[in-house]
């Protein structure tokens, strides 16, 4: 879902035709599943592409810390509190694990966060959505990270190195992510009518929201294909979306919830889900900035870059000084 | 004079580990709080594990180009590898 | 109620709303690094609230689990010292408050770990390492902030001037801690304190910042229940899933 939407800058996927020796070069490394690293060589277009992608992907997990801080004060046992400061924890890691992996390819991470905060860079649609119950912790750890590690697995077999070696670390802590808020479901489900309802409501508010993190088909796209060829998409949008919704409707039937989909049916020939028509306008709109939480996931973003600068400023300062009298 | 943090690769030596590992990067003013945070940042797994903090742009590496001139004669010296000399199934722990 | 159940849900809610009140920063840090330090020290002091909940729990034998007693108590019955109810604040506040806490922690901990009360003692040792470390961290940053910018050095004093009169309160010992004193349960007031302002001290100086008067005017009440007005707040965030939904599990 970092991969989608990202501009390559390039008009058509590159031939052999198209390509410079040095590129022909470069492309044989990855056909040969050779892994590129920070010093070698790389066309610009690659570097470019990367940049945009991991720091979206890294953009996203700053972002997502909010909608979950939003209810670490309000968990309602200590356990679960302690869960899951531990994973918004996780997230501020994987988000310093992607900045570094960014970093490697000439840009500096101040440059991206000022990306971020200008509006201009990216995130993943799905954190400009409140988070309104406790049941929404659940559902996010549930439907979001599981779709994030859907994602994420084939990234950890991409081209560039230092971006597979990120994803591996992220993965090996991500699927304790999902569980535990499938954890958070299960109790809701098991519970009072009322935690029941609570687990149902949080499940049709984010349903639709996680099968949009995707991205649109891309079938058709030429940003798509270039980037399969350099091996930094590995699968199509849709091939993903699949993957998720063929995972996930056992896991709610086991649950007894309902998805929110009436289209929603299994396929026995094909072995698959279908499920119903996806409003991309939404999508759209809330990559746009239209989305019911863009703006406060910014500001408060913008807001805690602003109010820390004086603190980052006397570290400097501090430092200064006392390498300037060692 | 620049106000970022400076970059900082980190490398960990686990508990149990033979050598130091790359691992990452963060940012921080100095050496003593690349440490420190490194260790929130690399260790929360983890308990007693050695941690070496290197500022990125000190950092001196081999260039790609020179992999033929630097690697080439290790790879020709196959006998230098386990793999080279195959063992009878019947003998472990070699 | 028993003196050492007393004692215990002190060390406990003490643990507890500082551990509250770092969470709120989550997210929010001025660096990413940083954010992750702070959350880190938030989970360590939530991992020793409960630790010491589990205790008083098991010697109350009310029955009383330690959702119970986070959950479930009102502000009254509350036993954390006033400092760590104060704001969040800047980023300045929020640090000072946690060396002021920190240094006395430290100090205890290492007590505690004496303590003639073996499970008391065990506590104590798993949570030394964590409170060492906090105290590093956080001593150090204060020097660095004191020894900063203009403008960090005056915010820092600032807050330095304005936690001071709550910092007195954990020397200032009743009933219970005097039990627990008599009992080889818990190191003495006086000794604590002097070890404390050595230390806060050493720092306040080598952060070129002026340390207030030792013996100015200090606030009390927080261990008997009697709170500022920031904690009812704080405990009808913390606690309204539970009032809301009594008897759920979750």
């Amino acid at each position: 879902m970092y991969a989608q939407l990202v501009d390559t800058g390039l008009k058509q996927v590159l031939t052999a035709a198209d390509m410079s020796a040095d590129e022909q070069a470069f492309q044989a490394r990855i056909d040969d599943g050779i892994r590129i690293e920070a010093k070698d060589w790389m066309p610009e277009a690659y570097r470019k592409t990367l940049i945009r992608q991991i720091s979206q992907h890294a953009h996203s997990e700053i972002v997502g810390q909010l909608p979950e801080g939003n209810w670490v004060t309000r968990a309602p046992t200590l356990k679960r509190k302690s869960i899951l400061l531990a994973k918004i924890q996780d997230e501020a890691g994987h988000g310093l694990y992607l900045y570094s992996a960014a970093e490697t390819l000439g840009v500096s991470r101040d440059e991206l966060l000022a990306a971020l905060h200008s509006g201009k860079a990216k995130y993943s649609s799905i954190f400009n959505y409140p988070t309104l119950s406790w049941a929404d912790m659940g559902a996010i750890g549930w439907l979001v990270d599981g779709s994030a590690i859907i994602n994420q697995i084939p990234l950890c077999r991409c081209s560039y190195g230092p971006y597979a070696r990120a994803m591996i670390r992220v993965c090996k802590e991500e699927s304790f992510h999902a569980r535990q808020g499938y954890d958070i479901m299960l109790a809701l489900a098991r519970g009072t009518p009322a935690q029941k309802a609570m687990a149902q409501d949080a499940l049709n508010r984010w349903w639709w929201p996680s099968l949009m993190m995707f991205g649109p088909s891309d079938a058709e796209s030429v940003n798509s294909a270039q980037s399969a060829q350099w091996r930094i998409k590995l699968f199509s949008n849709d091939e993903l979306r699949q993957r998720m919704v063929d995972q996930t409707v056992p896991q709610a039937e086991y649950l007894g919830l309902t998805v929110p989909d009436p289209d929603l049916r299994w396929n026995a020939d094909t072995g698959h889900y279908e499920f119903g028509a996806i409003d991309w306008a939404e999508f759209h709109n809330v990559l746009k900035g239209n989305g019911p939480c863009n703006r406060e996931r910014l500001q408060t973003r913008v807001k805690a870059w602003d109010d820390g600068e004086w603190f980052r400023d006397a570290l400097v300062a501090h430092a200064d000084k006392h390498r300037a009298a060692a | 004079m620049s106000k970022e943090w400076p970059l900082w690769e980190i490398f960990i030596r686990s508990q149990h580990g033979l050598a130091h590992k790359h691992v990452g990067s963060l940012h921080a003013p100095d050496a003593a709080m690349a440490v420190n945070n490194a260790r929130d940042v690399y260790t929360r797994r983890n308990e007693g594990v050695s941690i070496w903090v290197v500022r990125a742009a000190d950092i001196v590496a081999s260039s790609p180009a020179d992999k033929g001139a630097l690697f080439e004669p290790s790879n020709s010296k196959v006998y230098r590898h386990p793999t080279f000399f195959p063992m009878p199934e019947e003998v472990k722990n070699l | 109620m028993d003196h050492k159940v007393n004692y215990l849900l002190r060390l406990g809610d003490n643990a507890l709303i500082l551990s509250q009140q770092l969470s709120q920063w989550c997210g929010k840090g001025p660096a990413l690094e940083e954010d992750m330090a702070l959350t880190n020290v938030a989970l360590d002091l939530l991992g020793q609230t409960r630790l010491w909940y589990e205790y008083a729990s098991e010697l109350e034998g009310a029955g009383r689990d330690e959702d119970a007693l986070a959950y479930l108590r009102d502000a009254h019955d509350f036993k954390n010292c006033l400092l760590l109810e104060q704001p969040n604040g800047n980023y300045a506040d929020t640090l000072v408050r946690q060396f002021y806490f920190d240094t006395w922690h430290y100090f205890l901990i290492d007590g505690l770990t004496r303590s003639s009360d073996a499970r008391i003692a065990a506590i104590a040792e798993k949570s030394l390492k964590e409170v060492t470390y906090h105290l590093r961290r956080s001593g150090d940053l204060i020097v660095r902030l004191g020894d900063g910018t203009e403008l960090s050095h005056a915010r820092t004093q600032a807050a330095v001037d304005a936690l001071w009169m709550y910092s007195g309160e954990v020397f200032a010992y009743d009933a219970v801690d005097e039990a627990m004193v008599a009992a080889g349960v818990a190191p003495d007031a006086a000794e604590l304190r002097a070890q404390w302002l050595a230390h806060v001290a050493e720092i306040l100086a080598e952060a070129t910042l002026t340390m207030p008067p030792a013996d100015a005017w200090m606030q009390k009440g927080g261990k008997q229940g009697r709170h500022s007005e920031h904690l009812g707040y704080i405990l009808a965030e913390m606690q309204f899933l539970q009032r809301a939904y009594p008897g759920a599990v979750w």
